[in-house]
């Protein structure tokens, strides 16, 4: 593993798919009684979240309590960052305080990278989402989605799981179709998962209207549709994004209610879908605009088993960024494969 | 400083065959073959074998920083920068603090200039109030003023209002000023980080579009040959806009534009290091458009490089992408990079580098005593630049206060060795006199 994760684009076949195989064993620890290893004890993780996301910095902040770190949570607001402190001036706190992990989520693009590539701090980071750049380990926690629900049925084909998601320890996503709808501009969900799920092998559409896709799109490697309605009966999951209140007024569509008509899911949508097929927000999710509540709440929509996945591939990542070698967890795989 | 009588042996003139140029005091004396001067004289005598010897550099574009800045740079700091980069006289932008848009402020700067004594310095005033776009400036008073200022503009900020902007156009035709235009749609651009286009898409960052840039030219352009004045276009950065000047000229209007150093070389590719030092405004562009606009240097269709030396203190870059100023210091290492993009490549002779950034931006400026021939009775503006040098470089060593340079560590070919203005040696042996 490399020392930091900033982009999904960094990771390779076989990185990817250790961080997966590695949550599919943290996800059994979350069933034990007590859901704690020792593996990171004596570690400082801290939280460093200059835009308020309560959902991503408790899942990291869960995953780092269950390997046993201690966690610091460093909120700009109302901190020494409101006064204007730099980011420099932070991280070199940080580091005078000894934190083995900056998990970092900021409203600049690049604010990642550049505190991995600065000197400013020895620790590893990891990017909690840059402004609309990246979010890495959302991408991991939907590919671990997917691969629970789609990695294949016994005859090689796509399923879906009728019992509930299944152990996709060992496989990537080869020919799976993924579509991702909504603002592909603004957005750095749709970023990392374009990276993440082309290296797993899976094909990637996404749909916007023509103003929420970036100039140059059609360099990345995937489909684009303006239609919504042409690509549902060819997805094995269907990835809803988030639209932003704030772009409501900035002339991207006309209404809010157009929007929902042309690229939100409802139920008539949602028929189209194969039987097998997922439906997946990273959430929060805007009921009644890019989701009906009867598709939120239909047993299709994996949206809340995507937030649980969340604290296994958060365990993951900070285990293998941070302890990979040590032999705590290796007793517990012993143990486990016995 | 050193003036009295110096005799430069064997430079070659503009690139050409070598020959001995002599200054006496403030003026050439002689240029011709096997001068000499009496040893009783007490002459400097240079010896400048394989070495060019230009006309005085001239910047359009040199943001100073005094007043209000001086913690980046003073017009003493940016002066020496100047000199040491083979230039003779700068045009300081108006966006300072106060804002350079009434004759008390453009006298200041042009009265520091002259104690300065490394550089003249041209003031250029603002076209409107405060850089607001929204009142002229007295832009008559202006040039009336000690500055004689002929140059205007808000550069930093772009003249969008398409009314105040063919009333300056109109208004400076009263005495033969010119509208320098920062040319960047501002709704097209707002909160704009990074030229807008593949990498922008990659790297999340929002986009500065060609077409905020090529639009205001091509409506200028037009509002030029309307109301019959002169417009200059700043920073050219597109393939576009070489098009769209390239046409205006084709049709006989009063066109100018300029390019900087940086976007003769530098592309957007090097954004993805969200290394701070390469944001500037317009920003890098394309291969394409580095091609392209090295091309229209070449062939005239762009007047003269301008550096848009932008100093900032170190804070200001040292930071994440989004939080960071935007610009570049260039006056050092403007004429290496020329070298290096222009004429090592082939495209442009020494004649032309002479043209191109001595000549021609004179001219634009209607600025006297620069931007001469070499020649006897001529005001002693030279510049003597080594084109077989070699060297990395290091802003450790600029004479300018800020070291926000894209070119770290980049080797670069050409060093000015000596800089003269009026006959006075401000740069001798590569160093600041």
């Amino acid at each position: 593993m490399k020392r930091h994760l900033i982009s999904a684009a960094d990771l390779t076949r076989d990185d990817a798919l250790l961080i997966l195989d590695t949550a599919e064993e943290m996800a059994r620890v979350a069933n034990r009684p007590i859901k704690k290893l020792p593996t990171l004890r004596g570690r400082t993780v801290v939280n460093l979240f200059f835009e308020d996301s309560t959902r991503t910095r408790i899942s990291f902040e869960a995953a780092a309590k269950r390997l046993s770190a201690d966690v610091i949570n460093f909120s700009a607001k109302g901190s020494s960052v409101s006064k204007g402190e730099s980011l420099k001036d932070t991280a070199l706190t940080l580091e005078a305080m000894g934190a083995d992990a900056v998990v970092i989520r900021h409203h600049a693009s690049g604010a990642p990278h550049r505190l991995a590539t600065s000197g400013w701090i020895n620790g590893s980071v990891v990017n909690a989402g840059d402004g609309t750049h990246e979010h890495p380990t959302q991408a991991l926690l939907d590919a671990f989605t997917m691969r629970r629900h789609l990695a294949g049925a016994p005859d090689g084909g796509p399923t879906r799981h009728q019992d509930g998601p299944g152990d996709g320890t060992g496989r990537d996503l080869a020919g799976r179709r993924i579509t991702i709808v909504g603002d592909v501009l603004h957005s750095r969900v749709a970023r990392s998962n374009v990276h993440l799920l082309g290296t797993l092998g899976a094909h990637v559409t996404l749909v916007a209207p023509p103003t929420l896709l970036p100039i140059g799109v059609e360099t990345w490697p995937c489909d684009v549709s303006y239609d919504l309605d042409s690509v549902l009966a060819k997805s094995d999951a269907v990835m809803m994004l988030r639209v932003q209140n704030e772009r409501m007024n900035a002339a991207f569509f006309p209404t809010e209610r157009e929007y929902a008509r042309r690229y939100g899911l409802d139920a008539t949508r949602m028929a189209a879908l194969p039987e097998h097929a997922i439906v997946m927000h990273p959430g929060p999710m805007n009921r009644g605009m890019e989701i009906t509540a009867e598709v939120a709440d239909s047993d299709r929509c994996t949206a809340v088993e995507q937030v649980g996945n969340g604290v296994s591939v958060r365990m993951a990542v900070l285990y293998l960024l941070l302890g990979g070698n040590e032999p705590a967890l290796s007793e517990n795989r012993t143990e486990e494969n016995k | 400083m050193t003036t009295g009588k110096t005799l430069i042996r064997g430079a070659r003139v503009l690139g050409g065959e070598p020959q001995d140029v002599i200054i006496v005091d403030e003026t050439i004396t002689a240029v011709g073959s096997d001068l000499t001067v009496s040893s009783a004289e007490g002459a400097t005598v240079i010896d400048a074998q394989g070495q060019v010897l230009l006309p005085g550099l001239v910047d359009l574009h040199t943001h100073l920083r005094e007043p209000g800045r001086e913690d980046s740079e003073t017009v003493l700091t940016g002066t020496r920068a100047a000199a040491v980069g083979g230039y003779t006289a700068v045009h300081a932008m108006a966006n300072t603090f106060p804002v350079a848009d009434t004759a008390g402020v453009v006298e200041q700067v042009w009265r520091l200039g002259r104690e300065s004594g490394y550089c003249d310095v041209q003031p250029v005033g603002a076209v409107t109030v405060g850089l607001e776009g929204k009142k002229l400036a007295e832009l008559g008073a202006m040039h009336d003023s000690a500055a004689g200022v002929r140059v205007f503009s808000d550069d930093g900020k772009c003249v969008d209002d398409a009314v105040i902007m063919r009333r300056a156009l109109e208004y400076v035709k009263a005495f033969d000023g010119v509208i320098a235009q920062h040319a960047q749609e501002p709704r097209l651009t707002e909160g704009a980080q990074m030229n807008e286009g593949i990498v922008s898409a990659e790297l999340g960052l929002r986009g500065w579009p060609a077409v905020a840039e090529e639009s205001i030219i091509a409506r200028d352009v037009l509002l030029a040959a309307h109301v019959g004045s002169r417009v200059h276009i700043c920073h050219l950065s597109t393939a576009g806009s070489v098009e769209l000047v390239r046409w205006a000229k084709s049709k006989g209007w009063n066109v100018t534009a300029e390019v900087t150093p940086h976007h003769l070389l530098l592309t957007d590719e090097l954004v993805r290091s969200y290394n701070p030092v390469y944001k500037v405004n317009p920003p890098l562009r394309t291969e394409a458009d580095v091609m392209a606009l090295r091309e229209a240097l070449a062939d005239g269709t762009i007047d003269c490089v301008a550096t848009d030396h932008a100093p900032h203190p170190h804070e200001d870059k040292d930071c994440e992408w989004g939080a960071a100023a935007m610009g570049m210091v260039g006056l050092e290492t403007a004429l290496s990079v020329v070298q290096h993009t222009m004429v090592d490549t082939g495209l442009l002779d020494w004649s032309g580098v002479a043209d191109r950034m001595s000549f021609r931006p004179a001219a634009i400026g209607r600025l006297g005593g620069h931007g001469r021939p070499i020649a006897a009775g001529e005001p002693a503006n030279l510049t003597l630049v080594d084109p077989a040098y070699r060297g990395v470089v290091n802003p450790a060593g600029f004479a300018s206060r800020s070291r926000n340079t894209p070119y770290q560590g980049l080797e670069l070919p050409g060093q000015v060795t000596a800089t003269f203005l009026r006959g006075k040696a401000t740069v001798m042996d590569g160093k600041l006199t």
